[in-house]
């Protein structure tokens, strides 16, 4: 591990929230339903207030008198940190809704956790971020459990999508050098224990919506060091489009 | 405007003495500036026209979101992507109320769907032209939103309850809208060259479309005089036109652009600017669906609808089991 294991989990987070929230923010205007639409933008608004917050203390830590924004929309594919999760693409409304689910089941213990971090810097972003992934949580289990539990091409929909989706979970809860390095510090938890949540939680409420977990050989790993999915590469063209056409404008 | 061309009833204005005692006692509430409530006895037209007004409204809402919508993916910070989405997602809140307003009047949402699926029911024209730069999204933030707060202000007076209070929510979130907009292009305004440029070019494209918002000139306006004498309508098309030109031009000389129109010039006597005159060809043209962009906002709204079938149907299937395990287990 090179630099501050601080700073690249910062960057971790951000780019998760950032990743994911730009994801969902394309269904503005095409959602199943307005409540649907208002909902999501919802939460794709939050996401992109938390990648900030994280975005700005990387910028800080980093020290080179940068922006969240130069964070966000100056970095190339391999420099972004999300996990593998959160940059498979929308597809259709189950994909996007069981990509929520995986990630938020994660997220709100991580960020539970994080708000304990003997780092002040990061368990403040945790402190503000964590009532959010709470109902983020609330509301993609939800809708997991009763459209799993719907007709048969509900049930269908969701089965596939958590059949694409669950080979990248596993990244989530896999400890490296960063991870290992914050842990000894207590300034992150133990991810073998955000683990153990992980399953009893998904194991439960996948459960409950007649849905099965696949075989779990073959988990992808690689977004936390910067090795990605090829689709990450579209999604920052789009996003850093403006940034990338006119440098040095303001906006 | 966000309602352009509502169709009223064909029938001249009856007086109070030509109505009957029910008609006349509804007038006289009207014209006491007493609200109408969904429950109480209202004229067969009043109740139609409404509907067709406030679903129009709410259709151009829903519809409003696209333009806009392509480009949250694209917003050049975070700050401008978060303030976008949350405009948009204003949009859509404005269409549930507006919406819910119109099914007190006995229309439900999926016959509004329905007919604004299948090109029955209108929407705004401004809709049906491309955001081709950043700097639409300000123009259409500070014209498109300028316009409809012009229109909308009034109407919070109106003589509805329901559209009424809608109308008062609605118009709060719109001047918190067109200030994002002008906000925007006093950046592009005061930024690079080439800027400078995108916003000039996003006001030369937006500027008159913008104009017919209002509808057609009070000449050619025949469904007016009754929706005014109802209070649905506040004021003439031309009235509000005239106002919003008026209101515009100075801020689009603070932000040192052009207003796309040789003949603006203001005119003492009357306390106001003479303009060019509009392309009602091009208006009515988009009415009748071929505008640039009709056949792609219907398109994905369509989509929209039949992709999210499966979505809508599964929770019903889910509430219906519920309930059936509910009884079994009684």
């Amino acid at each position: 591990m090179t630099g501050d294991p601080v700073f690249e989990f910062a960057l971790r987070m951000g780019d998760n929230c950032l990743v994911l929230g730009q994801s969902n923010s394309a269904w503005c205007g095409h959602a199943p339903i307005l409540e649907e639409d208002i909902a999501l933008a919802n939460v794709s608004l939050d996401l992109i207030g938390q990648a900030k917050l994280w975005l700005s203390l990387a910028a800080e830590l980093q020290g080179e008198d940068k922006s969240a924004d130069d964070i966000a929309f100056l970095r190339d594919v391999r420099e972004f940190r999300n996990c593998l999760l959160v940059e498979q693409p929308n597809g259709d409304y189950a994909q996007t809704l069981m990509r929520q689910f995986l990630f938020d089941a994660w997220h709100l213990p991580m960020l539970t956790a994080l708000v304990r971090s003997t780092n002040v810097r990061i368990s403040e972003v945790a402190e503000k971020s964590v009532k959010e992934a709470a109902y983020h949580l609330e509301r993609s289990t939800d809708l997991v459990i009763r459209l799993g539990d719907g007709n048969d091409e509900s049930r269908d929909r969701m089965q596939s999508a958590l059949k694409a989706l669950w080979r990248f979970t596993g990244e989530l809860t896999t400890p490296d050098d960063v991870d290992q390095a914050l842990q000894e510090d207590q300034a992150a938890p133990d991810l073998d224990e955000i683990a153990a949540h992980y399953e009893q939680y998904t194991q439960r409420v996948l459960r409950e919506a007649t849905l099965v977990i696949p075989d779990v050989s073959g988990m992808q790993i690689g977004g936390k060091s910067g090795l990605h999915t090829e689709g990450l590469g579209f999604l920052l063209a789009e996003m850093q489009s403006l940034q990338r056409m006119y440098p040095g404008a303001s906006w | 405007m966000y309602a352009q061309e509502v169709k009223s009833t064909g029938k001249g204005l009856k007086t109070l003495e030509e109505m009957d005692p029910e008609e006349r006692a509804f007038q006289e509430k009207i014209d006491a500036n007493i609200k109408i409530e969904p429950k109480e006895w209202m004229p067969e037209g009043y109740r139609k026209t409404l509907i067709r007004q406030i679903s129009q409204h709410a259709h151009s809402e829903i519809v409003g979101q696209l333009p806009e919508g392509n480009w949250i993916t694209r917003a050049p910070t975070l700050d401008r992507k978060a303030i976008l989405l949350a405009k948009v997602q204003d949009e859509a809140g404005h269409g549930l109320y507006l919406y819910c307003a119109a099914e007190t009047l006995g229309i439900s949402r999926d016959q509004m769907t329905e007919q604004l699926l299948s090109g029955k029911a209108k929407y705004s024209s401004i809709f049906n032209y491309p955001t081709l730069t950043w700097a639409d999204i300000g123009a259409i933030g500070w014209l498109v939103d300028g316009a409809a707060i012009m229109n909308q202000v009034p109407i919070q007076r109106c003589s509805f309850g329901p559209y009424s209070r809608a109308m008062i929510r609605v118009c709060k979130e719109e001047s918190f809208h067109q200030r994002q907009g002008y906000d925007i292009m006093m950046v592009l305004a005061k930024g690079t060259p080439e800027q400078k440029e995108m916003a000039q070019d996003a006001l030369n494209r937006w500027w008159w479309p913008s104009l017919m918002m209002f509808g057609p000139p009070d000449a050619e306006s025949v469904h007016s005089v009754q929706s005014m004498a109802w209070k649905i309508k506040m004021n003439t098309n031309d009235e509000l036109r005239q106002k919003f030109v008026d209101q515009t031009v100075p801020q689009a000389e603070y932000l040192g652009l052009k207003v796309p129109d040789d003949d603006l010039k203001w005119n003492e006597e009357k306390d106001g600017y003479d303009f060019g005159e509009i392309d009602w060809g091009e208006f009515y043209e988009i009415l009748k669906g071929n505008g640039p962009c009709n056949k792609e906002r219907l398109g994905a709204r369509q989509k929209a609808w039949s992709d999210g079938e499966w979505f809508r149907e599964g929770l019903m299937a889910y509430s219906k089991k519920r309930k059936a395990r509910k009884v079994a287990a009684e």
